[in-house]
């Protein structure tokens, strides 16, 4: 989860996060090497004493690498985008189908596998907090999934458009009323991971936050015999 | 790191017996999956009618209503459900 003062991503906790680390370290270094690349033309052009100076002369050579350099750093940007793109988007096997549904203001849950459990998330009020419970951020009714499965989530909206993200899961899918979204959610290890309604849905957008509890299978399968 | 491939070979590995969810269907591989639920919904309905008409067993339906069960949202077929009973549903069953 986020801490104060962070910079940079939240670390990945799934396989949909840590492509996007990838993507995002991939394209850092390009853009490190090309501002390196840059600043060293311009020191050279700033520091060095005018030689000669015919803006008709021939410059072919000099043409083709400056539409040849864009063209690769290009190719090396999208390639390694696409793949992550359709990694992140495929929806393989999945062991089990959670439904999200969004309201104003709270989300719905439903594990229909052969079960019958559904129910509604709404943020904890600040002064009902439970000790060292995040503020904004926890729920009074978690999602619980299985850690180290693919899930796939089908994630709709009842009123208004909402959106479903956990930023260390790197999952965003929008929730649209009348339509549904599936994307993989899979977590390489059991926690605890918070996210916010992601669309501007209305005056409390911000107080339907997400809290998915990843726990082992056993403890899944166990949890979805009680809530039924 | 732990492809995305990787986690499913797992769930086909752990997934108990009597357990299903709607598997990948070709006819729907996309992100937008209205269309899956609907066309099962329908497939089902009209599989009960077919297989009514013709007398056979309806048990070989059911795996129609597990896969839109699976997805479609419990309000979704409540509503269709209702619109089945006082015959207004749109779609061809």
């Amino acid at each position: 989860m986020p801490y104060a003062t962070q910079l940079s991503l939240q670390e990945a906790t799934g396989p949909a996060m840590e492509e996007v680390v990838f993507l995002h370290d991939h394209v850092l270094l390009l853009t490190f090497l090309m501002s390196l690349v840059i600043l060293l033309f311009a020191t050279t052009a700033i520091t060095a004493t005018v030689t000669h100076n015919d803006p008709t002369e021939e410059v072919e050579q000099l043409e083709a690498a400056w539409t040849a350099a864009p063209i690769m750093i290009l190719i090396l940007t999208a390639l390694p985008s696409v793949r992550s793109l359709y990694l992140m988007e495929e929806v393989f096997d999945p062991y089990v189908t959670i439904k999200a549904t969004g309201h104003q203001w709270y989300w719905n849950y439903e594990y229909t596998d052969g079960t019958n459990v559904s129910f509604d998330s709404y943020m904890i009020q600040t002064q009902d907090l439970p000790n060292s419970a995040p503020r904004l951020l926890e729920v009074d009714h978690r999602m619980v999934m299985p850690a180290n499965l693919q899930t796939r989530i089908v994630v709709t909206a009842e009123d208004v458009l909402h959106s479903w993200a956990i930023p260390s899961l790197g999952i965003k899918v929008d929730a649209v009323p009348g339509r549904l979204n599936q994307l993989p959610l899979a977590t390489s290890r059991t926690g605890v991971f918070f996210g916010q309604c992601s669309e501007i849905c209305g005056a409390n957008h911000s107080f339907m936050p997400i809290v998915v509890e990843a726990v082992p299978l056993n403890y899944f399968e166990q949890w979805l015999t009680t809530e039924q | 790191m732990q492809s995305v491939s990787a986690a499913t070979q797992d769930s086909s590995k752990k997934r108990r017996v009597g357990h299903f969810t709607a598997p990948f269907d070709a006819r729907f591989p996309f992100t937008n999956q209205t269309r899956n639920c609907y066309q099962n919904y329908l497939d089902y309905y009209r599989c009960l009618k077919i297989m009514k008409e013709k007398g056979k067993d309806v048990q070989k339906c059911e795996w129609y209503h597990k896969v839109f069960k699976s997805l479609c949202p419990t309000s979704w077929i409540n509503q269709w459900d209702e619109q089945r009973k006082q015959g207004i549903f749109p779609g061809k069953i």
